[in-house]
């Protein structure tokens, strides 16, 4: 029985306001809060990289599980944003953590990473031990690079999120899981070498108001549940808009969606993490709650998480 | 109701304004669909036609105009 055991998380101090955005993308601030629902998100510093994020946040996850590094069957690190093609961030992570010999993976998916990686974890966490998901992105440099979409560049910000994933032991036992992949629409929504991000942006959202409520319900109606049954809905926070049309196909309060965009903006493959982390800390889970996850991003991948309270 | 009157009617009810259309006229360029109408239409054709349209083809350009929407209909039913 493999549970979600503890979250972390990681923004950088620096909060850029809609104001401070508008006249570096030519939309007034209003524009950006009504077509996305974000108010602010951070910046990371150039100094600053996906490692130092991804190790904050992973550390942060292991102190509120009180599991030392070492203890670690494997690390997955969900990023799209780092400064190399390779070796990925995954083993300068596992660096940072002084482990020296734990199999250290990247999942370069995009706003999927982390779901994918959640799955993955649920999977092999009985074999290899608890697992410890990552999710770190720095999006602020690629958004604001050119050549720049401003309808794209208002959206992402900076931060880290984790996850242990525990073979025996947590806060919530992982049903099951469901994950989608499709390379028909792998331009829709891309970031070429050296080049800004690419969004066909009625696509994306075409496809994710369709697959996002699709997956959640499919997972749901494997186990002989209904969207009803949730207690609290966990999504990449990609816009405000997007998590309330799915909630609204589901046909369930837009408040059993947590969300935190507000303040965060679009955190990539980090977001759903973030927001879990925050979410975690006050939360307090009744015996057969539901938490679902659901992520959905380029490629174009997608997939649902359902974790049930013991 | 014919098929181009009742696409006409549920762009103006997924787009909350009660506009003329041209069959050629961009839904998208002329600021009718935004990205969340968008779905909002094609949800409301497959419940008006009595169609599943499939997420392969949920490509937005077949939807950006009352013509391009009836020509994927006909193709629709030649399929």
């Amino acid at each position: 029985m493999t549970l979600l055991h503890s979250f972390g998380a990681a923004v950088p101090s620096r909060a850029v306001t809609n104001e401070e955005l508008s006249p570096l993308v030519g939309r007034t601030p209003e524009w950006i809060l009504n077509v996305s629902g974000i108010q602010e998100r951070r910046w990371a510093g150039e100094e600053t990289s996906v490692v130092d994020l991804a190790a904050e946040a992973a550390r942060d996850c292991l102190n509120r599980a009180g599991l030392a590094a070492r203890e670690l069957g494997m690390i997955l690190l969900s990023c799209s944003s780092g400064h190399r093609q390779f070796p990925g961030p995954a083993v300068q992570l596992a660096q940072r953590l002084e482990l020296t010999a734990t199999p250290a993976i990247d999942i370069p998916l995009a706003s999927a990473g982390a779901l994918f990686g959640m799955s993955l974890a649920a999977d092999l966490a009985p074999t290899r031990g608890p697992i410890l998901v990552v999710a770190a992105e720095i999006m602020s440099r690629i958004a604001m690079r050119a050549p720049q979409d401003s309808a794209v560049s208002v959206l992402f910000g900076d931060g880290a999120g984790a996850c242990l994933i525990h073979p025996d032991q947590g806060i919530a036992r992982i049903r099951g899981s469901l994950l989608g992949s499709d390379g028909s629409f792998a331009d829709d929504l891309k970031l070429e070498f050296g080049s800004g991000i690419s969004m066909n942006g009625r696509s994306v959202i075409l496809q994710a108001t369709r697959k996002l409520p699709r997956v959640i319900s499919d997972l749901l109606a494997r186990l002989n549940l209904k969207a009803g049954d949730v207690g609290t809905f966990l999504m990449h926070q990609a816009n405000q808009n997007l998590i309330d049309k799915v909630a609204d196909t589901l046909g369930v309060d837009r408040s059993l969606f947590f969300s935190n965009i507000r303040r965060y903006g679009n955190t990539s493959s980090a977001s759903m993490l973030i927001a879990a982390s925050e979410w975690a800390a006050d939360a307090r889970l009744r015996s057969g709650e539901l938490i679902c996850f659901a992520a959905f991003g380029a490629g174009f991948n997608w997939g649902a998480l359902l974790a049930e309270a013991p | 109701m014919d098929r181009r009157a009742t696409l006409i009617d549920i762009i103006r009810k997924v787009s909350k304004k009660n506009v003329s259309l041209q069959a050629d006229e961009s839904l998208f360029d002329s600021g009718l669909l935004d990205s969340f109408a968008l779905p909002d239409m094609v949800s409301g054709i497959e419940e008006a036609f009595g169609v599943k349209i499939p997420d392969a083809d949920l490509h937005p350009r077949k939807f950006d105009s009352i013509e391009r929407i009836e020509s994927y209909l006909e193709s629709l039913k030649q399929a």
